[in-house]
């Protein structure tokens, strides 16, 4: 906003990587002066996951942590978009059911793992249940307000034209909502992985959320765990930029004009 | 000439309530609730291995822990260990996140990284916590640092990007210095977003602070979870302590709405939920 | 003067040389996207010619200055301030005295008495647009820049505002450079018209306006000159 001048396109490259090489240098020099023989330096992460790479760990625990929350945050979409839409049409439904909704939500999703353990026990059903659970109020959250703020002159503009209620759901209403609905998928997606670590330390044995523990439980690995952190990171980031290549599909570009 | 008051209801901004009103409304949503309370109370009354308590064992355990005054005690930690890191998060996050969002070379450069770390669940640096402050409150408090800052980092970036330029033109029209342009122009537009960034952030980190308990600390909330289960099989304590954490992260909420509806600052904030 | 935007680079204007008298109101009309609002920004500083130089009182121009106020549409004023603190923004090198003196003047001024502890989200569009016109007048600028300030207005109130305007122009002096699409609003307000062509906009002609204020805007001359326009425009005056 205040600039100089306009930057080049160029300099879209150039800057990110000055910074990570500059955060990389540190890194590395930190980890030599202050000789911790714990920490882990840039290059001992890299071998870490080249290590993991050649036992074939990298590819198993990513995998499995991608399918818990591709089966979490599918429940959660299929269940939530439909509820969270109803509740949107009808506000006489959505005052009835929302302080319940609103009381749920603070509940940690961590919160809920004793509960998750009595009812179904340890295993894979828990960490999915608790992606559910993380990625439903989200998902729900934003379907609603997707509908309502659905512009009222085009739902008259519909009702002009002679629609019928169902044809004015799939036709005006949803096409109007569906920005908002992909935007708080992404979301959704986001807390569903941050999540999946997290019920993968507590209550499974394989993943990339229990390698982080278990790196460290079993041999101090911290090389390991940065590791595991890294390529946590890294797809998180893929997934949400995943997400954001469908904003420019044609049907929907029209909701994100506004955004960089 | 109408007074001032006047032209305002006529305006309608007036607090009139709207959409249905009337008793009955009111207590729908009630009714609901107790509705699921039944389904609850039948489900768990039905099982044959006793093991998800009722609703009244439950809210005889919550009684129990405020006898042994033991709710407030842990209650106290958890919001101690959320306070202080996300006070910390914000007054780092705030100002550092405002300068980058202004330079946009800066903002350029910073975004990969901050994309690439945004993602680590908190939780995953645990172990990193440890290291390197050990078990106990400060490792607890870090993890809580660490959730804040990047959603308060990108609040204030894309809230700074999101002024109006008409704004910041009119503050150089008027002859404003830059520090002036700062303090008069920049800081109270970007308020409204900043609170509703503080106020989501602060949610989230309740439901971290309550994750961190479970695993690094001996007391809190999160670990009254663990520990009742651990040490006997609780669960009535077990779902006590989660209706706790539910109700104390709505107070929480409505805490930040409140300071959100101070008039001065009202004039951005979009309701949304 | 270019213009960038998606990388593509436009030539906005092109060849124009204008000169402004001292306390003049002068109009600068043209079709949409012309270029027009580009000028005015030019003159007030906010941008600045790729070829040739923009003088006021004989200076260069090189960036805003509190002596050329603009005037946005009405979203130009600051939400989280009342029309007070809206009104005062521009003088904080004033005693006390002197801005208090002076935000009850311009308050009673532009009609919005009553409403000093108001926040602009109370206001209506008229009313946000005549607190913009106070508090660029508080600081007592040489010159006024509008940029097509009563488009959001419905038509009612433009017919009222543009009276306002000129009650207030009268009675303070200041010259005016006031850019709208609307050719009625031009002829009945200003002492100049400049019509600008397409993009990239030349000048395409200079009224000027001889009919003294108060206007009769069904007077044989202002049709004449009104008619003038819409020709040189290439508009049809009849529907």
């Amino acid at each position: 906003m205040t600039s100089l001048a306009e930057p080049k396109k160029w300099e879209r490259l150039l800057w990110p990587l000055v910074v990570l090489t500059v955060f990389l240098a540190l890194w590395h020099y930190s980890v030599m002066l202050t000789a911790t023989k714990v920490f882990p330096s840039p290059l001992a992460v890299l071998k870490g996951i080249g290590e993991l790479a050649r036992k074939g760990l990298l590819w198993r625990y990513t995998g499995d942590s991608l399918r818990r929350v591709g089966l979490g945050f599918g429940a959660a979409a299929v269940l939530g978009i439909p509820i969270g839409l109803t509740l949107g049409w009808y506000p006489a439904a959505n005052q009835v059911v929302n302080p319940v909704l609103q009381m749920l939500r603070p509940i940690s999703p961590i919160a809920w793992i004793p509960l998750a353990i009595i009812l179904f026990g340890v295993g894979e059903t828990t960490p999915v249940f608790l992606i559910f659970l993380a990625a439903f109020f989200p998902v729900v959250v934003a379907c609603i307000s997707s509908v309502s703020s659905v512009p009222a002159i085009y739902r008259r503009a519909g009702r002009n034209f002679g629609l019928t209620p169902v044809q004015l759901l799939r036709n005006v209403v949803f096409p109007a909502a569906l920005p908002q609905i992909i935007t708080g998928l992404r979301i959704a997606l986001g807390i569903a992985w941050v999540v999946v670590v997290a019920a993968e330390m507590i209550a499974v044995d394989s993943g990339l959320g229990y390698l982080v523990i278990d790196a460290r439980n079993s041999g101090k690995r911290y090389d390991l765990v940065v590791a595991a952190m890294l390529l946590i990171g890294l797809i998180g980031l893929a997934l949400d930029l995943l997400f954001r290549r469908l904003k420019t599909l044609r049907s929907v570009r029209w909701g994100f004009r506004d955004e960089s | 000439m109408p007074s001032a008051s006047w032209m305002r209801i006529l305006k309608g901004s007036g607090n009139w309530p709207k959409g249905p009103s009337g008793l009955l409304t009111k207590l729908r949503p009630l009714v609901f609730i107790a509705v699921l309370l039944v389904l609850w109370q039948t489900a768990a009354s039905r099982q044959t291995v006793h093991v998800l308590p009722t609703p009244l064992e439950t809210l005889a355990g919550m009684m129990d822990l405020a006898r042994q005054g033991l709710l407030l005690k842990y209650a106290v930690a958890s919001l101690f260990r959320v306070t202080w890191g996300f006070i910390s998060a914000a007054l780092l996050a705030i100002p550092i996140g405002l300068t980058i969002g202004w330079y946009r070379r800066a903002e350029m450069a910073i975004n990969p990284l901050i994309q690439i770390l945004r993602p680590i669940s908190p939780l995953a640096w645990i172990p990193i916590a440890i290291l390197w402050f050990g078990v106990g409150d400060i490792a607890a408090i870090f993890l809580i640092f660490i959730t804040c800052f990047f959603p308060l980092l990108l609040a204030a970036i894309n809230a700074v990007q999101g002024i109006p330029a008409v704004y910041l033109n009119a503050g150089r029209n008027f002859g404003l210095s830059p520090a002036a342009i700062i303090y008069r122009v920049l800081y109270p537009a970007v308020m409204p977003q900043l609170i509703t960034g503080l106020r989501i952030t602060l949610g989230v980190a309740w439901l971290v602070v309550v994750a961190a308990e479970m695993i690094a600390v001996s007391s809190g909330l999160g670990f009254l979870i663990i520990d009742a289960r651990n040490a006997g099989n609780r669960y009535d304590l077990v779902v006590a302590g989660m209706v706790v954490i539910g109700v104390i992260g709505l107070l929480l909420d409505l805490l930040m709405r409140s300071l959100a509806g101070v008039k001065s600052l009202r004039w951005g904030v979009v309701t949304e939920d | 003067m270019a213009f960038q935007r998606d990388g593509k680079i436009t030539p906005v204007l092109n060849d124009l040389s204008l000169e402004v008298a001292q306390g003049e109101f002068l109009c600068i009309v043209g079709p949409s996207g012309c270029g027009k609002s580009t000028l005015l920004s030019a003159m007030a500083g906010f941008l600045s010619p790729s070829s040739g130089e923009i003088r006021i009182d004989g200076q260069v121009v090189t960036g805003p200055d509190p002596r050329r106020i603009f005037v946005f549409q009405e979203r130009g004023v600051f939400p989280w301030l009342t029309v007070e603190g809206n009104i005062e923004f521009g003088l904080f090198a004033l005693a006390r005295a002197e801005r208090q003196r002076r935000i009850a003047h311009y308050i009673t001024m532009v009609g919005l008495a009553g409403f000093e502890k108001a926040y602009p989200s109370e206001l209506s569009g008229g009313m946000k647009q005549r607190l913009e016109v106070a508090r660029a007048l508080a600081v007592n600028p040489d010159m006024l820049l509008l940029d097509e300030p009563f488009g959001a207005l419905d038509s009612i109130t433009r017919l009222t505002m543009r009276r306002e305007l000129l009650r207030i122009w009268e009675a303070e002096g200041n010259t005016v450079v006031f850019v709208t699409h609307d050719i009625e609003e031009a002829v009945q307000l200003a002492d100049r018209v400049v019509v600008l062509s397409d993009r990239p906009a030349k000048i395409q002609q200079i009224v000027k306006i001889d009919i003294p204020h108060p206007r009769d805007i069904s007077s044989a001359r202002y049709l004449e000159l009104r008619n003038g326009i819409f020709e040189q425009l290439g508009l049809a005056h009849a529907i």
